[in-house]
């Protein structure tokens, strides 16, 4: 390919007309604190899984608002529960449960 | 002599019914028990002194009820008054209908009816000092007894308080139909034998002859129909009590006594749903001591999850997912049960069996060789956090020229509690092999860690071939080898006791012994066993933030009454938690270590509210 210098991005919308919405309702009703997260990311920065791979508990829970829930199923497998996140958090968000409670609903929806 | 009568037929059949029952019960205890456990049980059996020290506990646990009376007093007294009362009552009455009945069997009911079949006449005064009197005065006696316990029992109704409980269990329906035929059964004894001791004028001892006479002077109508209807009424109370029994919490009653056997014979609880928690769940009185000790429920106002519901549920077969899950494990609840169950066990047991099957990948942590060290140390996740305890703790391992690696600098793999304490053993498992791995590499002959979480999980699930310390432990070990002098200028503190370090691992005085040397200790209202827990535990899965800031700030406000200069603890999860709402400063002991080290203290330390010293 010629390089003008310039590139075409990927397409990044969001299309919530074909979202899987099914899987936030669920895990609202098993931890609805997850309502006041702000998206800051401190919960990656402290996470001790994140010093040693690519999980990004924020990336997850922004997907799973999305309805994009393909690609966490593996994600999640990679937390050790340590609970940092948890306590960084400046909203409280009980991130050990919403951990336990995504678990849940991807077993409980596939 | 005429030795039947329709009435005793409720009891009777109560009776079979119960014994039948609990054989059955017993039977599938023991044989459901696995294979080591049952030669544990048989090697039991045959040691004498296994046997005497199951005897002694029975009596003084199912009998004399020895803790409910370090509880309470009146509490106390009130089981006791049932529990002995009773007992006596049976074995007494007994030997009693030994003196008019010459056989060696009776049928069962004929010394609990005795009063009934016979009807001493003539009670002159030199009578008092024959056997039939005796007895006559040892069975009212006895009986007054249990009613004076039954009284109590009303009391604690209406006056909890008084019995040393604020909020008292909410039972269900076959606890209450039991509960009221246990209520029944004395005064229905007191009223059978009262009118018959006085219709006959004579068979009755100091209470029911006097008692007797009375009734029948102020009711009107036929003493004999009387004394007939309360008879079939006490046989009636009785037969439903015994019916009701394997159904209601009065199951706990020849549970607990098995219960005593199988611990003295060593059989330990077990990470899945084994004979001995259903034997424990059994056992469980439902006194709802359980309750008051719980701070979800006197902090957070959370009232349905308590050790006495979990393990009601436990014993019905279905707990609900929130009473597996809002629990912080502190185990206050299992200090202050009097049966001494194990309640945290039987509550991850469920969070076990409500784990999803989801598992975990942790091929992306990759081993290399972490170096050579006599000491090494691991921080843990929860200490990264509160940076000052790592800095500290290096601080004092220089100083004190020990040859150690910092296991977790670069950010620690964690130990693998929190999983497990989220009921995922396995997910946990691999996690811990790969710390094993790490540690062993390092052939260190000492494991020291800051964090009591990680401290009890590598103390219980690691068996690793070093030596495992707390920080406290350890710390107080350089300091009486003299590898570290301290000065200081003793400020007040008080001492915050972590569940896991504490309850957990017993471990109570080292860190005062070692707070001792450096500062002026007070004692905290609630300490040692009793402590407190600060709120942030990783045990407690869904409850809100809000719950946990109660909890945290009802724990502050017992710990600071004395108004400390610090709030010291051993815990980085418990100081981060104090410290959210503390206005006093919350320390590690290892910082206090660290400051009290000559030239080393770079930090402020307050000698008294108001006027701090820095010093350098």
């Amino acid at each position: 390919m010629i390089d003008f210098g310039y590139a075409l991005t990927n397409d990044r919308q969001i299309d919530y007309d074909r979202g899987d919405f099914r899987y936030i309702r669920l895990l609202r009703s098993f931890e609805p604190s997850l309502d006041v997260c702000i998206g800051c990311g401190s919960c990656s920065a402290t996470c001790s899984a994140a010093l040693f791979t690519d999980f990004n508990i924020r990336k997850v829970h922004t997907l799973i608002r999305r309805g994009d829930t393909e690609s966490i199923k593996s994600e999640l497998s990679k937390c050790m529960f340590c609970g940092k996140c948890q306590l960084v958090c400046p909203r409280g968000v009980n991130l050990r449960n919403l951990i336990l409670a995504m678990n849940r609903t991807i077993e409980q929806l596939g | 002599m005429i030795k039947f009568n329709l009435f005793v037929l409720p009891f009777s059949f109560g009776l079979i019914y119960v014994v039948y029952s609990i054989i059955i019960h017993y039977y599938r205890w023991i044989t459901a028990l696995s294979a080591v456990d049952k030669v544990k049980l048989g090697t039991g059996l045959r040691t004498p002194s296994k046997i005497m020290a199951s005897l002694k506990e029975i009596f003084l646990e199912g009998l004399i009820h020895r803790k409910l009376w370090k509880h309470n007093p009146a509490l106390g007294y009130m089981h006791m008054s049932f529990a002995l009362g009773w007992f006596l009552l049976i074995v007494v009455g007994n030997l009693e209908s030994r003196v008019y009945h010459g056989a060696y069997i009776n049928a069962p009911y004929y010394p609990i009816f005795l009063k009934f079949f016979i009807h001493d006449r003539l009670v002159l005064f030199f009578e008092v000092f024959t056997v039939p009197a005796f007895f006559r005065f040892i069975m009212d006696f006895l009986l007054l007894m249990v009613l004076s316990g039954l009284v109590l029992a009303l009391v604690k109704r209406k006056k909890s308080k008084w019995f040393g409980i604020k909020k008292t269990t909410n039972h269900n329906i076959f606890d209450q139909v039991a509960l009221s035929c246990l209520w029944m059964i004395f005064p229905m004894r007191l009223l059978a034998e009262s009118y018959t001791a006085g219709y006959f004028g004579g068979g009755g001892g100091f209470l029911t002859q006097n008692l007797g006479k009375l009734l029948i002077a102020v009711t009107p109508g036929p003493a004999e129909i009387i004394a007939y209807f309360f008879w079939w009424s006490y046989s009636l109370v009785l037969g439903i009590f015994f019916i009701m029994m394997p159904y209601s919490r009065y199951m706990h009653i020849p549970s607990e006594l098995l219960l005593i056997v199988f611990r003295h014979c060593g059989i330990l609880p077990k990470k899945w749903n084994s004979s001995f928690t259903n034997l424990e769940a059994h056992s469980c009185s439902r006194c709802g001591v359980c309750i008051d000790a719980c701070q979800l429920n006197f902090a957070a106002g959370t009232g349905n999850i308590q050790a006495v519901y979990l393990i009601r549920e436990h014993r019905e077969q279905y707990v609900p997912d929130d009473v597996a899950l809002t629990c912080m494990l502190c185990g206050r609840c299992q200090e202050a049960c009097p049966v001494s169950i194990k309640v945290d066990s039987i509550r991850l047991l469920k969070r076990r069996e409500l784990g999803t099957g989801q598992v975990s990948d942790f091929s992306y942590l990759k081993n290399g060789h972490p170096g050579f060290a006599d000491v090494v140390y691991f921080a843990g996740c929860m200490s990264h956090l509160s940076p000052a305890i790592p800095f500290a703790m290096e601080g004092i391992l220089q100083e004190a020229g020990i040859n150690y690696l910092f296991l977790d600098r670069a950010g620690s793999i964690c130990c693998g509690r929190p999983l497990m304490l989220a009921g995922k053993d396995k997910q946990a498992s691999e996690l811990m092999e790969f710390n094993k791995i790490m540690i062993r590499q390092t052939k260190a002959r000492l494991l020291v860690t800051s964090c009591p979480i990680c401290y009890k999980v590598f103390r219980e699930e690691y068996n690793l071939p070093v030596r495992i310390q707390h920080h406290s432990q350890y710390l107080l070990e350089l300091v009486k080898e003299g590898k570290i002098a301290l000065q200081s200028q003793h400020p007040k503190v008080v001492y915050h006791d972590p569940c896991d370090l504490g309850r957990g691992c017993k471990i109570y005085e080292a860190p005062r012994e070692l707070l001792g040397k450096i500062s002026t200790l007070i004692p905290a209202e609630k300490e040692y066993a009793a402590a407190l827990c600060c709120g942030g535990s990783l045990g407690l899965m869904n409850t809100s933030l809000q719950k946990k800031d109660d909890i945290t700030k009802n724990a502050l406000e017992m710990l600071l009454a004395k108004d400390p200069d610090i709030l010291v603890t051993s815990c980085p999860l418990c100081k981060k938690t104090f410290a959210k709402h503390s206005h006093t400063e919350v320390r590690d002991i290892a910082e206090m270590v660290h400051d009290a080290i000559p030239g080393r203290g770079i930090r402020k330390i307050p000698v008294s509210k108001g006027k701090e010293v820095f010093t350098v």
